[in-house]
């Protein structure tokens, strides 16, 4: 995936490293990244070495299935947080969604209304919170969480108790697995969160909605006197991550086969979490969709780790995710610095 | 690359300066209707008036026991906690920070506290309950110093560096605790929070405590200014000769400390250190008193007085809720809907407009911001 990153030349306006760098130096924007993957590296390694079985094809599997939703979620979250924003809302809105297909499947309505409109809810939440943001200029902190209690009420008013799914579609969805037999399998979900992330990084590096988005984090001032369509953007990434937010309630209804109310509590601190471990700068204009999955894997691994050594209790997952959380803000603080003072 | 390393907000600095102009004494409707904290105070009202239309003896306050009981004294008890907790968040937030962790170190703090009664010998007497209050204390303060050592020194956004001790903190306390919900006997320790002295409840009386100092220090001494000038401007302060450092620095200390305190309070509550559930979304509510009350989240000027309606405001919701025979779980529709209406009935745009139809009415261009 690195080998990608290094090869296209310039996606940023205004950056000059790249042309001043020697070849055998790589462009700086890259080195969080590049961090983000040795850690991973370094992490299959060890597991490697300590563990039988754990890198076999079906822990790599199980990674992508146990983490479709998220890795859809961080990719939302980071098309806000390159623009200077954060969505708070991601986990709220994940629960709305499962609950509100749940709450759809009981009344008896089909997939085909049922999934479009749980994903759609994230999408109009997202609108109110872009209207808020950039209409009312309401700082996107408090935004999102006018808009993370307001999904989570609603998730009280449509299911108070837990609803199973028992609609075909999505217990055929569940079920179905392709690949081989030694355990390398994917999942339907997993092509969803894999599709996702391949438009992400498309409309990101290839577009101009991209080009604007990563220049309103730069520089917002700059980016309006350029001309670019500022508004629009600032409303349509949080609409982005909105609908993100809607597509991975629907995946972790199709994981989990319930809707209930109080799921994804905390899932936007984890999406927020991938997005930094991987290298995105949270003041925005600095960081790639891809970066974000390897975080996400990064944070699938800790929890693979913990299950395999079993001993380990589950809390040092937290306090792992937050150390490499410090590592990595440090490393990147480190590094705008270094770029400052040249 | 363009990213600007200071870390400046992206909404214009000249906005944030606006909320929080100082009170104007001006005894006029316009004037009532343009202070910061006419409606957050209105919500409070209808929030009061509300309860006592469904339940005419919400008001009361009698005596019983020798000790004050009723809706308001229940709503001050209750306050305590969030209010302890914002008090902090209002410092940090006018040195344009941020801190994610107080619910963390609220947990840490109860795991420590409790940790050391329940091992104790002697649970029930106070010098091991004053021991592990300030056990609990001093680890807060190595927390708060390494949030502030991260900000100040380190330069790290806020959200970012105090995003670290929010997921490793609860980690950190099921550490402490073995991942138990340790729960103890002691008497002393109760008193923190279900007790009564002069007939109010002791945890309304701590949180008052820590109002009254809080708001002399920074009111009666320069500090007050010196931590708004550093919001306002980081690097014009320390020009000017303001160690912006060390006052960044403090109030990440002082924010972690207060949130220790009212960790020991929460689990004094319940006797028990709940790492999961300690403090849970505290942050939120927290932050969210602060906005309430009239502090930009851009830095500047703060309001002590304004966190005090905020954090009034968010309890008295949630005791109205179960009054008017709402479902608990609906809490946070309402408050979805509250800060909604406050947030923009207080952004710039409402403002703007709001001041454009008072120049045309009048003449003379009213300016309250300096």
């Amino acid at each position: 995936m690195a080998t990608q990153q290094i090869v296209e030349i310039e996606p940023e306006a205004g950056s000059r490293s790249g042309a001043l760098t020697t070849r055998w130096q790589l462009d700086r924007r890259y080195l969080p990244v590049l961090g983000t993957l040795v850690v991973l590296v370094l992490m299959l390694v060890i597991g490697g070495s300590r563990y039988d079985n754990f890198l076999s094809g079906r822990v790599m599997a199980n990674l992508l299935i146990n983490n479709g939703f998220l890795i859809v979620l961080a990719v939302g979250m980071t098309f806000v947080i390159l623009t200077g924003g954060i969505d708070l809302s991601v986990g709220a809105v994940v629960a709305l969604s499962t609950c509100l297909s749940a709450w759809m499947f009981t009344r008896g309505w089909s997939a085909a209304v049922a999934i479009p409109a749980s994903i759609l809810v994230g999408t109009l939440i997202g609108y109110l919170v872009g209207l808020m943001v950039h209409v009312f200029e309401i700082q996107p902190f408090i935004a999102t969480l006018a808009a993370m209690f307001l999904a989570r009420g609603l998730c009280y008013l449509v299911a108070p108790e837990s609803i199973p799914i028992t609609d075909p579609t999505v217990v055929a969805l569940s079920q179905t697995r392709w690949g081989s037999a030694d355990g390398l399998v994917i999942t339907p979900s997993g092509v969803i969160a894999l599709v996702v992330v391949a438009v992400a990084f498309v409309l990101l590096h290839y577009t101009r909605f991209g080009r604007t988005v990563y220049a309103i984090g730069g520089n917002e001032q700059s980016a309006r006197l350029m001309g670019l369509p500022v508004a629009r953007t600032k409303v349509l990434v949080y609409v982005i991550s909105g609908t993100c937010a809607g597509l991975g309630g629907f995946l972790f209804a199709v994981f989990s086969r319930s809707g209930y109310s109080l799921t994804g509590v905390g899932m936007e601190l984890d999406a927020i979490a991938a997005v930094v471990i991987g290298g995105t700068l949270l003041t925005g204009g600095s960081g790639f969709v891809l970066g974000s999955v390897l975080g996400v894997a990064v944070l699938g691994l800790i929890q693979t780790i913990i299950t395999f050594e079993g001993t380990l209790s589950s809390w040092w997952t937290k306090i792992v995710i937050g150390a490499l959380l410090l590592v990595f803000v440090v490393l990147q603080r480190l590094l705008v610095v270094r770029r400052r003072s040249r | 690359m363009s990213a600007d390393p200071t870390p400046s907000p992206a909404t214009a600095p000249d906005e944030a300066t606006l909320p929080g102009s100082p009170a104007q004494p001006r005894f006029s409707v316009g004037g009532l209707v343009r202070h910061r904290l006419f409606w957050p105070l209105v919500a409070l009202v209808v929030l009061l008036v509300a309860s006592v239309l469904k339940s005419p003896q919400f008001l009361q306050v009698t005596v019983l026991d020798g000790h004050l009981f009723g809706g308001p004294v229940d709503i001050l008890r209750r306050s305590a906690v969030l209010l302890l907790v914002a008090l902090g968040m209002t410092l940090v937030i006018a040195t344009r920070g941020i801190d994610l962790s107080v619910g963390a170190v609220m947990a840490i703090a109860g795991a420590v506290a409790l940790t050391q009664i329940a091992t104790s010998p002697s649970p029930g007497s106070v010098t091991t309950v004053t021991t592990a209050i300030l056990t609990a204390l001093a680890v807060c303060l190595l927390v708060g110093v390494f949030n502030g050592f991260m900000v100040s020194v380190v330069g790290i956004q806020p959200i970012v560096a105090t995003l670290v001790i929010m997921t490793a903190g609860r980690g950190i306390a099921m550490l402490i605790t073995g991942g138990q919900i340790t729960t103890v006997t002691s008497a002393p320790y109760k008193t923190l929070a279900s007790g009564f002295w002069l007939g109010l409840p002791v945890a309304a009386l701590i949180a008052a405590f820590f109002f009254a100092v809080t708001a002399a220090v920074t009111r009666r001494t320069a500090l007050g200014v010196l931590i708004e000038s550093v919001g306002i401007n980081p690097t014009a302060s320390r020009l000017a000769g303001v160690r912006a450092r060390t006052i960044i620095w403090t109030v990440y200390v002082v924010c972690a400390l207060f949130a220790g305190i009212a960790g020991i309070l929460q689990s004094s509550n319940i006797m028990a250190a709940d790492s999961n559930n300690a403090g849970l979304f505290i942050e939120l509510d927290a932050i969210l008193a602060v906005v309430i009350g009239g502090t930009s989240l851009a830095g500047g000027k703060f309001s002590l007085t304004g966190t005090l309606v905020g954090v009034l405001v968010i309890t008295t919701l949630t005791l109205s809720i179960t009054i008017l025979g709402i479902p608990v779980s609906a809490v946070s529709l309402f408050k979805a809907l509250v800060v909604i209406a406050v947030c923009l009935l207080q952004s710039p745009v409402v403002r703007r407009k709001m001041r454009a139809r008072r120049r045309a009415q009048s003449a003379v261009p009213v300016e309250v911001a300096a």
